[in-house]
């Protein structure tokens, strides 16, 4: 594939032109490099993925069969293809474990995506709101929190909500409670970890989609009579459409394949398919069981995926 | 119209910060509890931090961690540099669209794949798993957060002054590292600061990228945290806290610094 890359340079040594930069075998350098890295590293994973979903499990080293080699025959090459099955996928539907896991995957996901707007849109649009001289600080307090590992930020939830933890001795000084809450290792733990670690993805580009709105059309729906509440489903809402699609898309897609949050916060209840996939690999040592997995996971997540990427691309061509 | 803030937004900030925060908080005045007992105070006390020092396993797996995201971030920055022009710069080439598909797929990709078919790449070409491996999975996905953040930058960039350094004789090579880069360069700087700290807390990934011998942080610290909460990992996150957010405040302040003399510089010579 990386013929495409190699794209004979030209000479053209026209000094006067200015996309002189452009020209010469250092040109293709440029490209073929990080090209060449992505060839590599990322997408001929996924082929070995696709290929060993399609194999079987073998108690050996690597713990699957067959194992292809370059220095196979075209027969034994032919033979080894033969063997590749779909069985594990057949297993992946006839096992309810894995059809749960997606499904439930999927609701904890959207779920969770609409909590963190109805968490985060207030808080966007007061930031929108705050004086001008604000905005960068307050800019800055949702970004760093990103910036502070996942893991640690999942791990302080942990001592808030277990049984003998912060919150239940703090319902119950206040008096609330009597006997402590258990909210660890349940669903609801796992759902405000999610809405916890997304958050900052989706104020971000609700602020900046908020933010870059033009004052003056309130300011007429005010004077055409609007009361405020109005105003803002008719106008501010609707213009904030892209945020909330931008936002939308980088809190659900990967929390479909979110892993430390149910592990660490749910319980056995929680089934994810991150963490599926996990098992499957690291306890069940069943890598071809677990490749199908992530493939079906893929699957789900492509169409996400690309509206997602075609928006983002929308937004580079209008910028 | 209501301009300025309304109690209903004075109310949803506080509320909203006080929820992203209070965690953390939390988080970093129980890892001065003298007692063992993360959740019940008992005074002052540092000696959990003094305990740091005597886990050797910890202070190993740190060392790992920060050599595996210099390496990889520094990685990653010129990768990623090298991405983001080919994306601005190259317009249409063949295989543009794939280029860029793979350049954002890592950005929304479940971490869970990412390590997976890493690992099974790895394992097909035979490659010995440790130290090396997960610098190379950290390239993989650092360089792409490199090159959004680059990308970015390169799209609002003005291009006379290349043109006219080109147009004075300078060869394209010397114009991009001295005019190219330096206008660039705040936003390279984020981008490793970005990569840096992905490396730093990456949990999934390192897992699947790993064999027997290297051991990160995240890992060692995701695997005590299954045991249980005790306030020698409250001290670990504590610190790790503690130099994100003075990188993090230390880079937008250097940033914003640069930008003020520019706009300075650029007010001079129309003067």
């Amino acid at each position: 594939m990386s013929d495409q890359t190699a794209v004979p340079a030209s000479d053209d040594t026209d000094t006067t032109d200015v996309l002189l930069a452009k020209r010469g075998p250092a040109r293709w350098f440029v490209v073929a490099i990080p090209y060449l890295w992505l060839l590599i590293f990322f997408l001929a994973p996924f082929l070995i993925v696709f290929k060993l979903s399609l194999s079987e499990i073998a108690v050996a080293i690597p713990p699957y069969v067959p194992t292809f080699d370059l220095t196979d025959g075209a027969l034994e090459m032919w033979g080894k293809i033969k063997q590749l099955s779909f069985e594990n996928y057949i297993w992946l539907t006839s096992d309810a474990l894995y059809i749960r896991s997606y499904v439930s995957s999927l609701i904890v996901a959207v779920v969770s995506t609409c909590l963190i707007l109805l968490v985060g849109y207030p808080v966007a649009y007061g930031m929108t709101r705050a004086p001008k001289a604000w905005r960068p600080t307050l800019v800055m307090l949702v970004i760093l929190p990103f910036w502070t590992s996942f893991l640690i930020r999942v791990y302080a939830w942990i001592g808030i909500l277990k049984k003998e933890g912060l919150l239940n001795q703090f319902l119950m000084n206040v008096g609330v409670i009597s006997d402590p809450l258990t909210i660890l290792n349940t669903n609801i733990a796992v759902y405000i970890g999610m809405v916890y670690s997304y958050l900052p993805f989706m104020i971000l580009p609700l602020y900046a989609s908020l933010e870059k709105m033009d004052e003056s059309l309130l300011e007429a729906a005010a004077d055409l009579g609007s009361p405020p509440g109005r105003a803002f489903w008719q106008i501010t809402f609707p213009l904030s459409i892209p945020g909330v699609v931008a936002g939308s898309f980088l809190c659900f897609i990967p929390i479909v394949g979110e892993f430390v949050i149910p592990d660490l916060l749910g319980g056995s209840e929680t089934l994810m398919i991150g963490k599926t996939l996990w098992v499957e690999f690291f306890s069940n040592r069943d890598w071809p069981v677990a490749s199908a997995v992530a493939i079906i996971l893929l699957l789900v997540l492509v169409i996400p995926i690309v509206l997602f990427q075609n928006s983002l691309a929308k937004q580079g061509e209008a910028d | 119209m209501r301009k300025g803030l309304s109690p209903f937004n004075v109310v949803s900030i506080t509320v909203g910060f006080l929820f992203l925060y209070l965690p953390i908080l939390l988080l970093v005045i129980y890892s001065f509890n003298e007692s063992r007992l993360v959740t019940v105070w008992a005074g002052f006390s540092t000696k959990w931090y003094g305990a740091l020092l005597e886990n050797q396993g910890l202070m190993d797996a740190a060392w790992v961690t920060i050599k595996v995201a210099l390496i990889s971030a520094s990685a990653s920055t010129v990768l990623g540099t090298l991405a983001a022009l080919t994306l601005v710069r190259y317009g249409r080439f063949p295989g543009r669209t794939l280029f860029s598909g793979m350049v954002y797929a890592p950005l929304v990709m479940p971490d869970v794949i990412l390590g997976l078919s890493l690992l099974l790449m790895f394992v097909a070409i035979n490659l010995d798993r440790g130290f090396w491996t997960i610098i190379i999975a950290h390239i993989t996905f650092g360089m792409c957060y490199v090159a959004v953040v680059v990308q970015s930058r390169l799209l609002s960039f003005d291009r006379d002054l290349e043109e006219a350094a080109l147009d004075l004789g300078c060869p394209p090579f010397k114009v991009f590292f001295q005019i190219t880069l330096p206008i660039i360069l705040p936003s390279v700087i984020a981008g490793w600061m970005l990569a840096f700290t992905l490396s730093l807390d990456d949990l999934v990934i390192a897992s699947f990228a790993t064999g027997p011998g290297a051991t990160t942080l995240p890992m060692k610290i995701y695997s005590q945290v299954r045991l249980g909460v005790t306030p020698e990992i409250n001290a670990v996150c504590t610190i790790l806290i503690a130099l994100v957010t003075i990188g993090v405040i230390a880079t937008s302040l250097i940033t914003k610094r640069q930008e003020v003399s520019r706009q300075r510089a650029a007010q001079m010579a129309e003067q």
